[in-house]
């Protein structure tokens, strides 16, 4: 099994965690509205993750993430309103498919969009996320069911703990394969110089353009475990404010670690959705002016995140 | 001495904890706009809800501990909130979600969950009935749009006598695309020809391209289902382009904040609204005099409306030998003839108020009553 | 003979609109040709112009004239209080860095002046202290404030121009926009240089609040976003880094966005502007007018 060689750890303390968080829901110590929240926690971790390939290992900034999380999110609903799915088993299949659209969208952006310059593809990325949002807003003129601006409603609740759990755990094996992988070193490279890479007989167009598709890829699985966790979707929650919350994810958890991505994904949602439930609604909004300026104060003293390129010996994330 | 006085305090203990004791608390909720772009309507929400909780504390059977969020009027916050209220906070039933854009996802949540709403302004069919069923906990305390844009369309053409209408309305709000569909359908069955039928979104703040748009048609009445932000807004750019017809616009409008953003151009526009607070009736006078004195301004629909849901929520409550979810919804589902400050109130199969609507004009210091339009 | 009528009212409306837009794609130009920087918050200063305005007419009843002067005075500085202490320390880093800062910069203005006990999350009615006047030219209708706006707008990049072209300072300035390093070589204070540039740049964003008041009476922290991100593919249109690229581009950004809402949808508008921005990047990533900066 070379695919999971060196994830046994890795595996075993995901089984433990999940273990744990199984009891704590059966429990009845977490209300279903906490329960809402871990299993969005750890769907914000599969698409930061998404982000980090791209940016963290590869380097190519991008703004409109969340564009990717929103199309895997509408079209896997649509798709299981289509066919009426509502099992688990049958809706793997459309996750995947979700995920693939998504990716191939991604791909055929890049195609033009990644030889732009870093800031240049931040204002493309921006500019396609927002083309999304619109097309999304508009999307009720295709077909009624879909809502446009007024939101799609009635997806089945299909994401639970066990379906995400097994999604995540995959996906980052999957993803730390590919890290310490050629492809990963060849990634890492091109962050660090692109023409010396260039150089070095790297084709960096095909290298890049794959770490794109894989990153959105991964934010269309996210998106269709979204959809079928909070049954609702509205496109005003796909905008550049998602997709800042994805990079700051990725940033604090640390460019080129899938241990901070984990790490900071659980911990900025516990933060934003902990203070939904412990502050009154009018401090709440206080959240968001702290924020940026945490994100400006990270930028000066440690731009590169809290865990950069550092990944945990304890979660059996490194390389063995 | 000192056995009086500790007995005096005994006394008072014993009454103290007995009186506590008697009064069975229940959670009642609120979602309201208490920010964003219908502040006001919130605020109004909130105020009324307040109202209506001291009016039943005088006489009623429980001690009411509320529960309040507010959803920005945006449908995901409302659906979060909506959870929060109902899997942390665990209310028995809850107020509100005041918009149609809100309520009908969160109509969802409360069908879910199986926890009784009550919404006091939503007027979007779908809110209480999808894709042909029923949600057997949602009751609305307002009519409808189809009844409200058929009364705005009827009063086009039987009063304002008018041929020729534009329609302009917010792609994104289904209050404003359902006012205006049925504005459309049953103008054009008068006889009425919609000469143009143009959408906009949410955030759009430049109507000059519309206006323009507009004129080059000639309608005799421009028709503005959306609420008195987005209102004021066009209005003030259509007379901007020399759009002079008259207008039509829908409760959406009814708010201070109206005339402010649009100015004198909004004098002589029509709306059609829930009530108005030149009502004569002893509970609407009871309920405007005890609003204005606690808050220094006559209660707008708004207000109104959310006192009247609430009120039914805890009048039926009292009906009930216990409280419970379950028992408050088949209730609630049978209440006929209730009176209240917008009207005389029934719920119909759909969970749907009958009532009847208003038509107001906009003067200079403010919307004044000009005739009663019955379902 | 009313389609031509027709044509040129909505042209004029877009082009309303795009004057607005040119005077924040100015900014936004100028700022990148110095620093290399896209200040994303510079639609939020453009906002912050509008509450001041409206701040002054509102609450202080100031006559206009001072109005403008001092609105333009805020907006400068606080153009140059978010260099010094934002983009100043990360002179060095990597661009990314400075971005993401700049984003950090954007949503705590909005963040921050949304508060309650700032300018409210509220949609606030910009005051008109004058009425509006319609005047019929036959085939077209203008306003007094599309008068107000043309003409303000062309007078400040008549002025604009004279600094940028025909100044020592605008000579300091086009210096370091070429090359810092040369620049400070030959004597230029580059940290003053930045500075002063930042505060022109700002300044007119801050004259763009203001008309954008007057012609769309209605303010809210949040409106800075879209206006700011469509400014800057305005003057990435045009060539970024060029003065004369970011007033073309406004307009042309102006009038497209007008003519789709016309002819097409107003729905559409906004995903219009970003095809074109597409368009342009793949296309011709220098601009209509440039062909200075490598974007590859």
């Amino acid at each position: 099994m070379t695919f999971l060689k060196g994830a046994k750890r890795f595996l075993v303390v995901s089984a433990v965690a999940y273990i744990l968080l199984k009891a704590l829901f059966l429990s009845g110590l977490a209300t279903e509205y906490v329960q809402q929240v871990v299993l969005y926690a750890l769907v914000m971790i599969i698409a930061s993750l998404g982000l980090n390939v791209i940016y963290g290992y590869t380097g190519q900034f991008s703004l409109g993430h969340a564009a990717f999380y929103g199309i895997g999110a509408y079209v896997s609903a649509c798709l299981t309103h289509a066919f009426a799915v509502d099992s688990v088993y049958a809706f793997l299949p459309i996750l995947l498919f979700g995920g693939l659209f998504s990716g191939l969208i991604g791909y055929l952006i890049g195609v033009p969009i990644l030889k732009l310059r870093d800031d240049f593809l931040a204002i493309a990325t921006l500019g396609f996320g927002m083309l999304v949002r619109v097309l999304l807003d508009n999307s009720d003129k295709v077909a009624d069911v879909v809502g446009g601006s007024r939101g799609f409603i009635g997806i089945p609740r299909i994401t639970n703990l066990e379906l995400v759990f097994v999604v995540l755990v995959f996906l980052v094996v999957v993803t730390r394969n590919l890290i310490f992988s050629k492809y990963g070193l060849f990634w890492q490279c091109i962050k660090d110089d692109e023409l010396a890479s260039t150089a070095f007989g790297i084709d960096t167009g095909r290298m890049k353009s794959m770490a794109f598709t894989y990153g959105c890829f991964l934010a269309g699985v996210a998106g269709g475990l979204y959809a079928h966790l909070y049954t609702f979707l509205h496109p005003s929650n796909f905008d550049l404010l998602k997709s800042i919350d994805f990079l700051v994810i990725v940033i604090v958890g640390g460019m080129g670690s899938i241990t901070g991505t984990i790490f900071a994904g659980l911990l900025w949602v516990g933060f934003i959705e902990g203070l939904r439930i412990a502050l009154p609604s009018g401090i709440l909004e206080l959240r968001w002016v702290f924020i940026p300026i945490f994100l400006i104060i990270l930028m000066m003293l440690r731009p590169y995140g809290l865990f950069a390129q550092k990944e945990s010996r304890f979660l059996g994330i490194d390389k063995t | 001495m000192m056995r009086k006085s500790a007995s005096i305090a005994a006394m008072i203990f014993l009454l103290g904890t007995g009186l506590a004791g008697a009064k069975e608390t229940v959670k009642i909720g609120l979602i309201s706009p208490l920010t964003g772009d219908v502040k006001t309507f919130g605020e109004s929400s909130r105020n009324a809800f307040y109202i209506a909780l001291e009016e039943y504390g005088k006489t009623g059977k429980y001690t009411i501990s509320p529960f309040i969020v507010d959803d920005r009027n945006d449908p995901t916050e409302g659906a979060n909130g909506a959870l929060k209220l109902i899997t942390q906070d665990k209310v028995l039933a809850f107020v509100g979600p005041l918009t149609s854009k809100v309520s009908i996802p969160v109509s969802e949540i409360a069908t879910k969950y199986k926890v009784p709403m009550i919404t006091e302004a939503a007027t979007n069919p779908k809110v209480t009935v999808y894709e042909g069923k029923r949600k057997p906990y949602v009751f609305r305390a307002c009519f409808t749009d189809p009844f409200q844009g058929y009364v705005a369309a009827a009063f086009a053409l039987r009063d304002l006598k008018v041929k020729t209408a534009a329609v302009l309305y917010d792609v994104g709000n289904d209050y404003s695309r359902g006012l205006a569909e049925v504005f459309k359908s049953t103008f054009e069955k008068g006889n009425g020809s919609v000469v143009a039928y143009e959408s906009y979104q949410k955030d759009d703040v430049d109507f000059s391209a519309l206006a323009t748009k507009i004129r080059l048609k000639k309608p005799e009445l421009v028709f503005i289902p959306d609420y008195y932000n987005k209102a004021g807004l066009i209005v003030r750019q259509l007379r901007e382009k020399a759009v002079n017809c008259a207008l039509i616009g829908t409760d959406g409008w009814d708010s201070p904040e109206l005339i402010k953003i649009a100015g004198n151009t909004i004098v002589g526009g029509y709306f059609t609204n829930h009530y108005s607070p030149e009502r004569k009736d002893k509970i609407a006078e009871r309920f405007i005099a005890r609003y204005r004195e606690k808050h220094g301004s006559v209660p707008d629909a708004l207000a109104a409306l959310t006192y009247d849901a609430a009120m039914i929520l805890l009048v039926t409550l009292d009906k009930l030998k216990e409280p419970g979810s379950e028992q408050l919804t088949k209730a609630l589902s049978q209440l006929k003839n209730f009176q209240g400050v917008t009207g005389v109130i029934s719920f119909d199969k759909n969970g749907d108020a009958v009532k009847s609507a208003v038509i107001l004009r906009m003067e200079k210091n403010g919307p004044r009553y000009v005739t009663t339009v019955r379902p | 003979m009313e389609v031509l009528g027709y044509l040129l009212q909505q042209l004029v409306n877009g082009l309303q609109l795009g004057a607005i837009y040119a005077l924040i794609a100015l900014g936004y130009t100028m700022v990148y040709g110095v620093l290399r920087l896209i200040n994303f918050a510079h639609g939020d200063i453009f906002m912050f112009g509008s509450f001041v305005a409206y701040y002054l007419i509102a609450k202080w009843q100031m006559p206009l004239s001072l109005v403008f002067v001092i609105t333009m005075a805020a907006t400068a500085l606080l153009g140059l209080v978010v260099e010094k202490v934002a983009y100043k320390p990360l002179r060095g880093a990597p661009r990314i860095s400075l971005l993401i800062t700049a984003v950090g910069v954007s949503l705590f203005l909005e963040y921050f002046l949304s508060l309650d006990s700032m300018f409210t999350p509220n949609y606030i009615a910009f005051p008109r202290p004058f009425d509006v006047v319609a005047y019929d030219l036959s085939l077209v209708a203008i306003t007094n404030i599309q008068l107000i706006i043309f003409s303000v707008t062309a007078a400040s990049l008549f002025l604009l121009y004279l600094l940028v072209y025909r100044s020592k300072y605008g000579r300091a300035m086009r210096a370091v926009a070429h090359n810092q390093e040369t620049a400070s070589l030959v004597g230029i204070n580059v940290d003053a240089v930045i500075s002063f540039t930042f505060a022109v740049g700002t300044a007119l964003a801050g004259l763009g609040g203001i008309l954008y008041g007057f012609a769309y009476p209605q303010i809210n922290v949040f409106m800075g976003i879209m206006p700011g991100i469509k400014s800057f593919i305005a003057a990435v249109l045009g060539g970024i880094g060029l003065v004369h690229g970011a007033v073309l581009g406004g307009l042309v950004i102006g009038v497209s966005e007008v003519f789709v809402s016309a002819f097409l949808s107003s729905t559409l508008r906004d995903g219009v502007i970003f095809v074109i921005l597409l368009l342009v990047l793949l296309f011709r990533p220098n601009g209509f007018f440039g062909k200075r900066r490598e974007k590859v």
